[in-house]
């Protein structure tokens, strides 16, 4: 018992930088996912391709290589130097990013086409009627999808270990292998992880209450 | 003067022509109703004259601007003509007030206040005042419908389309819409309405366009079109409906 009260300081470290990898790989890959949707429906061919090319590649190759490549490839090159944390954060936002990009075109089509109708009859421009009437309907719908993403690229996060981020996996390798206490020491880091996704749910069940279409 | 002027209109879907050459004019303070058949292009010509659909061939001048024109800024153009859908279309997110202060605010920049005030004046007007913060899917499709005819007039347009405004209301309800309707009408208001409401047509109705298969097949005084068809299609498809 002492034991594991001894190596919580060390977990909740990891927890917290879990976390923040978690929040702001999930802030850019939104930013990127939206950016990415708006290309992918977009009329101009160049924005269009660009778009199904990275999520294609994205989707088409498993998050450790991208990670790799992020960390050890784009290294290697003399102009870029990116720390582990950084190259974890960058690793999760495009991985993210991709898949969002998806959701969020799911959810821009599943709009029906009387309401860009009704805004453009109005005098709205394409820019407006996706800004006011399409993307709040959209980003409502996929909420919980949304939340689902959010689920997988936290556990994601666990993967960062391999490239030295002393996240939650990372530090709980550290006290077993100091302490030779695997079963309770993983028990730990796995309750730890559950009850994250656990306040994850909560939070976008809350979203969703309070943004319920009336 | 002709607020709306439409000069062999063409209109296809891919191979399936439409709209075969339909001409005519719609004048100010004239309330125009179209009727025919499912399926004679009724819809299709009402969302030509906002350019709704691409236009294959032919002229349509609103307001003295051609919207064929492809470098014609067809958002300022379409402020001046309003719309109201079979599905009514709201804004599910947005209060009914929000609804109808939206486009004022965002495209003609009134300010908030100025915009709040014309709305709930609005909202009297279709009978809806208490409705102010309500939303939409509170709401009966009567009072959509209602809501949705403010949020057009909110903008101020020279004329109103309607496509089939009352088909998706349940009948105890197509009155309240119907009396909305007449009652822009007295005002002043130009109108071209889709509509099987063959009462309508014949009360509120200056000029009753009957199409089929793609072309007006009769265009008359609605006394006239009704009391003494000429057209053998005409009085087959009254022969139906009335
Ligand atoms: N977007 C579209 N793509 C392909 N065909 C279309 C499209 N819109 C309409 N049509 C076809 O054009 C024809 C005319 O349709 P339209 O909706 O204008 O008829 P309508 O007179 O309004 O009929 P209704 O009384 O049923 O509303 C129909 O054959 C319809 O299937
Ligand atoms: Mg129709």
């Amino acid at each position: 018992m002492d034991l594991i009260m001894d190596s919580l300081p060390l977990l909740w470290e990891g927890l917290k930088l879990t976390a923040y990898i978690t929040v702001l790989g999930l802030f850019f890959g939104f930013i990127i996912g939206l950016i990415t949707a708006l290309f992918r429906l977009s009329p101009i061919a160049p924005l269009k391709w660009l778009a199904i090319w990275f999520i294609n590649i994205v989707r088409g190759t498993p998050f450790l290589v991208q990670l790799f490549f992020i960390y050890f490839g784009l290294n290697s090159l003399s102009w870029i130097s990116l720390s582990p944390i950084n190259a974890g954060i960058l690793g999760i936002s495009i991985n993210a990013g991709a898949y969002i990009a998806e959701i969020i075109r799911a959810g821009i089509q599943s709009i029906d086409k009387g309401q860009t109708e009704a805004a453009r009859t109005l005098g709205l421009s394409s820019a407006q009627t996706m800004r006011y009437i399409i993307l709040p309907q959209a980003l409502r719908r996929m909420l919980p999808t949304f939340v689902n993403q959010a689920i997988i690229s936290l556990k994601d996060t666990s993967l960062l270990s391999v490239i030295g981020i002393a996240e939650l996996t990372q530090r709980g390798q550290i006290v077993v292998s100091a302490t030779y206490e695997a079963f309770k020491i993983w028990t730990v880091v796995g309750i730890m992880y559950f009850i994250l996704i656990y306040l994850l749910t909560q939070l976008g069940n809350y979203v969703e209450r309070r943004y319920e279409l009336r | 003067m002709s607020i709306i002027e439409v000069k062999n209109l063409k209109k296809s879907f891919g191979d399936l022509e439409v709209l075969k050459d339909i001409s005519t004019e719609v004048n100010e303070q004239e309330v125009v109703c179209v009727i025919g058949p499912s399926g004679s292009g009724k819809s299709t010509f009402l969302r030509c004259l906002n350019k709704l659909e691409e236009i294959t061939d032919g002229h349509v001048i609103v307001n003295g601007h051609d919207i064929t024109d492809p470098k014609i800024n067809i958002n300022k153009i379409r402020q001046e003509v309003g719309m109201v859908f079979q599905h009514f279309n709201l804004f599910p997110h947005k209060s009914v007030l929000e609804n109808i202060t939206l486009a004022p605010m965002k495209v003609k920049s009134v300010n908030k206040q100025a915009a709040r005030e014309k709305a709930l004046e609005l909202l009297d007007k279709v009978g809806l005042k208490e409705k102010a913060d309500s939303y939409p899917g509170e709401l009966s499709g009567g009072q959509k419908q209602r809501v949705a005819i403010a949020r057009a007039l909110a903008m101020e347009p020279k004329v109103m389309l309607f496509d089939e405004p009352t088909s998706a209301l349940d009948p105890e309800m197509i009155g309240e819409v119907l009396e909305v309707m007449k009652q822009l009408a007295k005002e002043g208001m130009t109108m071209v309405v889709v509509t099987h409401e063959m009462g309508f047509a014949r009360e509120v109705g200056d000029r009753v366009i009957f199409m089929d298969g793609g072309f007006i097949v009769e265009e008359k005084e609605p006394e006239q079109l009704f009391g003494n068809p000429e057209n053998e299609r005409t009085k087959a498809f009254l022969g139906k409906v009335l």
